[in-house]
């Protein structure tokens, strides 16, 4: 049943992870730019741009869908996190899940970037549909294996709900999923590097790609509402990862602990590789992550 | 400002139409008013150059409600500068090195954006070709307000080198409102910081208003950019 | 590359031949023997690479010189070959059909001297200058300071300095050391 006081604890939950995803987001480009001798941009950045985009005094817009493309993908990661309990077992965070939540959780990933693409081919620009095609296939691919995951995962316990996943994995670090179901977590794990967008597989994002794709036409309060979805959506992501993959959080500090981790691990892998093509990850994707999927819906 | 520019109204060069013209530089074909047939068979009659763009020229943007709005603004603004990454001449060679470890831009909140419409600063290094000015102006006034432009090096300032070209301008702020100027032919990444630096503080002053002063002389800019660019085939505000 | 020259004489009517370095020689040639000599030398002699095309105005002759330079990369020397062409209404056949990168060093003489190549692909079109009403710039008689303080803004104040008198009074304030 419905309760009004949900509404508050779950705009707390928004308001914790928007501020922690904003510094959370510069700390992992400060380590990035560490690794390359350099000292990278100050902390509080996002913040300074976020003040900025909103205090563009003009702003142009190409029509209905051109400004509902950064509202879709904001709606994308706000609903991600609020669908899916942030701390496990507590009243006031659990935010607005309920049973078959696992499934929301699936189609919130991928809605942002449709929401996207709709918004970026109403944007005028002759070169939008060629990033757009290339990140939704991108995205395609990457969301395979982990769609085969999670069914693997839902096989496993038997059922839909993320609450009752977690409470599975309660009680001691050998009951996580990463133990019990090794495969599906690393054909999770892959797909968490093609969903995160980073290098090996930013190439939709990068900007020295011509012409940086969908968000080319994206400006001052658009373009806020997307830098804002690029903080959330990280850590939302990561909460649905760390509920069905590692056990949850029972506290504030093991969730910050955790999502910093798996956010990490994106990181690792980034810093250290050049950008696939799209057509090379699209192949990296079949042939190493959706074959340990296959084999963990097998297995289970 | 305004007595400024009533002087050098007064010291314009004579008009070049009586130059001899070798020969008229036709609009291209593209762009002319015709009728075409759409895919599903209607005759329309389009325009080009009227029908995508605004008919409008800027308007002056006042600043946001209060005061300490405006500061709060104003501090974002200095604190994240994003550069268009648009080399238009020589000195793009001295912006590359600010990307690099050696001297990082990137812990001063400048970063650069590949497209004018997230841009807020327009960096024109070196000497203005007339043909790059046409597209520079192009892809100035596609940016947002508030909006500045900085000119690096002595051809921004006075013609530099080229002085005795017939093909670069001479004097930056006859076309675009300038804010800052950096001297050096070219000024090495260190004199490009401290330029940086110092733009931040006119920002965070206030004084950060040269897309206002564009739309409020509006007509002396286009007429002085009118003057050197030949084949205007762009409509008058490009936004 | 005197034996080449020597060569050639028997073959073409060669005007004077300039030798400036060992691996470095210009002839000159009338205009009707250019293509049959620059055809001679690529399918024969071994010069198979063209260098450049530019011409050079000689206003007080009333004529412009086009010069071809071209290259034999096996045995490392080059050849320029020169001819005269009336400065008024100035045109040559093309050879793009001989080099097709022939074609952009036309274009490039047709924008900025005014010498036609009428066979010329593209050559009609704007090559570096845009909206250019003028005469060719680099024509001898185009005065480039003055259309550029014509059409330019200048900023007044603006000084300028022989740098060695700068620098000696600066230095030697009291009119001493090295003249």
């Amino acid at each position: 049943m419905f309760e009004w006081i949900m509404i508050p604890y779950s705009l707390l939950t928004l308001f914790i992870v928007i501020n922690y995803g904003m510094l959370l987001t510069a700390l992992m480009q400060k380590i990035g730019a560490r690794v390359g001798r350099r000292h990278g941009i100050p902390i509080w950045q996002n913040y300074f741009d976020l003040i900025k985009n909103f205090g563009l005094r003009t702003s142009i817009s190409h029509g209905t869908m051109f400004y509902l493309g950064p509202v879709f993908r904001l709606t994308g990661g706000i609903g991600l996190l609020l669908f899916v309990p942030t701390i496990y077992g507590s009243e006031m965070f659990s935010n607005l899940s309920f049973a078959g939540d696992l499934i929301l959780a699936l189609y919130f990933v991928f809605f942002g970037t449709l929401g996207m693409a709709l918004g970026a081919a109403e944007s005028g620009h002759p070169h939008s549909a060629i990033g757009i095609s290339r990140g939704l296939s991108q995205v395609t691919s990457a969301e395979l294996p982990f769609a085969l995951a999670v069914f693997a995962v839902a096989l496993q316990y038997q059922t839909l709900s993320i609450p009752e996943i977690v409470a599975a994995q309660q009680g001691g670090i050998e009951n996580w999923t990463l133990f019990t179901n090794p495969f599906a977590v690393a054909a999770a794990m892959l797909s968490f590097l093609g969903s995160m967008m980073r290098p090996p597989f930013d190439v939709v994002l990068a900007p020295q790609e011509i012409p940086i794709g969908p968000p080319t036409e994206y400006h001052s309060s658009y373009l806020a509402l997307m830098q804002t979805n690029r903080a959330i959506m990280p850590i939302a992501k990561i909460v649905v990862y760390m509920n069905l993959f590692f056990g949850g959080a029972a506290t504030w500090p093991v969730f910050f602990l955790k999502v910093f981790l798996i956010y990490l691990f994106s990181v690792f892998v980034g810093v250290a590789f050049p950008r696939f093509r799209v057509e090379q990850s699209v192949r990296w994707f079949l042939i190493w992550a959706v074959p340990l999927g296959v084999v963990a819906i097998v297995m289970v | 400002m305004k007595d400024d520019i009533e002087k050098r109204i007064e010291r314009q060069p004579d008009d070049r139409s009586q130059r001899p013209a070798l020969r008229d530089i036709p609009v291209r074909e593209e762009l002319l008013p015709r009728t075409v047939k759409t895919p599903d068979g209607q005759e329309i009659k389009i325009d080009p150059l009227q029908d995508y763009f605004c008919q409008a020229g800027p308007t002056v943007q006042t600043p946001a409600y209060t005061k300490i709005i405006e500061d709060l603004f104003n501090w974002a603004r200095a604190e994240s500068l994003w550069i268009l990454g648009f080399g238009t001449g020589c000195g793009a060679i001295e912006m590359r090195p600010l990307m690099t470890p050696r001297f990082d831009a990137y812990r001063y909140g400048i970063q650069w954006r590949p497209t004018p419409r997230q841009a807020n600063l327009l960096v024109i290094s070196g000497y203005l070709s007339v043909k790059t000015l046409k597209r520079a102006i192009r892809a100035y006034e596609q940016m947002q307000n508030p909006k500045y432009v900085v000119g690096l090096g002595s051809c921004t300032i006075n013609g530099g080198m080229y002085w005795d070209s017939y093909n670069t301008i001479k004097c930056l702020d006859e076309y675009l409102p300038v804010d800052l100027y950096i001297t050096g032919c070219m000024p090495r990444p260190e004199a490009l910081l401290q330029g940086f630096d110092d733009l931040k503080k006119l920002i965070r002053a206030g004084k950060g208003e040269g897309a206002n002063r564009y739309a409020e002389n509006f007509e002396w800019y286009k007429a002085n950019q009118k003057r050197v660019i030949k084949d205007w085939d762009m409509p008058d505000y490009n936004w | 590359m005197q034996s080449l020259y020597d060569n050639l004489k028997t073959l073409f009517p060669l005007a004077d031949f300039t030798g400036q370095r060992p691996d470095l020689a210009f002839v000159t040639v009338p205009r009707e023997q250019l293509r049959p000599l620059l055809l001679h030398l690529r399918d024969k002699e071994g010069f198979t690479h063209l260098v450049l095309l530019t011409a050079v105005d000689w206003i007080e002759d009333d004529q412009f010189q086009l010069t071809y330079l071209l290259n034999d990369r096996n045995s490392a020397r080059d050849i320029g070959v020169r001819l005269m062409l009336p400065r008024d209404n100035a045109s040559m056949d093309s050879i793009h059909d001989l080099w097709p990168t022939a074609a952009t060093y036309q274009r490039e003489l047709r924008e900025m001297f005014g010498i036609d190549f009428p066979e010329s692909p593209r050559v009609d079109e704007d090559f570096i200058l845009e909206g250019w009403v003028d005469m060719p710039p680099y024509r001898r008689d185009f005065d480039t300071l003055e259309y550029s303080r014509e059409t330019y803004v200048e900023r007044p104040g603006r000084e300028t300095r022989d740098p060695a008198q700068y620098m000696k009074q600066k230095l030697y304030p009291d009119g001493g050391g090295n003249g």
